[in-house]
């Protein structure tokens, strides 16, 4: 399955990655399961994608919770929450 | 000009206007523009968000707003269409600034018209809790320390879930 990374804020600079275009494994089938992937990366990424972290996720662009099954072809991004306003 | 007996009066309330940008915006204009054709409307309601120089105990110099191209749009158009769906209300607008800003600076203004005021006070408000939770903006805040990503306040997870129907 082909998917299309974002990442913003605190996220993106930890990482220093904005965008990034993967093929993933079809044993991937959660946006959990993708978390838990990108952690075996080794720093930064164990670190900024690990358990204890809050984060939200948003699949083609509507906020998902963790157990949303991933699509081929989407868009998901990785964010803090939110501080505008 | 035959055009001329052609014009469509665009229907109040059809259009729901939704405005990231770097520039400053002109709340009275804006306000005028909302209501402009509609004499149904007997109250508008207006939350204006602005830059204050103190947060979590420090001194802010500035701030930069990021945001997500395309979900911001998507997020605020689904909360503006929640709010339609819940209350009695006409037109609605947000503008919300990214890049960069100082204090004092306008960040967001919500604006909501209705016949009566109750309608309008309650949904500007649950617009802008939702905004506050849903919305994917992000400030980083430059402090005498350096600069600092802020962090998301429990109470406007709190504020918000008012709102969630039981």
């Amino acid at each position: 399955m082909k998917l299309e990374l974002r990442f913003f804020a605190s996220l993106r600079e930890a990482l220093g990655v904005s965008q990034e275009g993967l093929t993933i494994p079809d044993s991937i089938k959660t946006i959990a399961d993708l978390r838990n992937y990108l952690t075996q990366r080794g720093n930064p990424w164990s670190e900024v994608l690990a358990d204890g972290k809050v984060l939200r996720c948003a699949l083609n662009q509507h906020m998902v919770d963790a157990n949303t099954p991933l699509q081929d072809g989407a868009e998901v991004a990785f964010f803090p929450p939110v501080t505008g306003g | 000009m035959v055009l001329k007996w052609l014009s469509f009066r665009q229907l109040p309330g059809a259009d729901v206007p939704i405005k990231i940008q770097e520039n400053d915006f002109d709340v009275s204009a804006e306000i005028a523009n909302l209501r402009k054709g509609d004499p149904r409307v007997g109250a508008v309601v207006t939350f204006l968000g602005t830059v204050r120089d103190m947060n979590d105990g420090s001194q802010v110099k500035g701030m930069t707003l990021e945001h997500y191209p395309g979900m911001t749009e998507k997020a605020l158009q689904e909360i503006l269409d929640q709010a339609k769906a819940r209350w009695d209300i006409y037109q609605t607008l947000v503008i919300h600034r990214v890049g960069p800003l100082m204090p004092e600076d306008q960040i967001v203004l919500v604006a909501v018209t209705s016949a009566h005021r109750g309608e309008a006070f309650t949904a500007c408000e649950f617009i802008m809790d939702y905004l506050k939770t849903a919305a994917p903006f992000w400030k980083k805040e430059d402090t005498p320390d350096g600069t600092r990503w802020v962090d998301a306040r429990v109470t406007d997870e709190a504020a918000m879930a008012r709102w969630v129907k039981k």
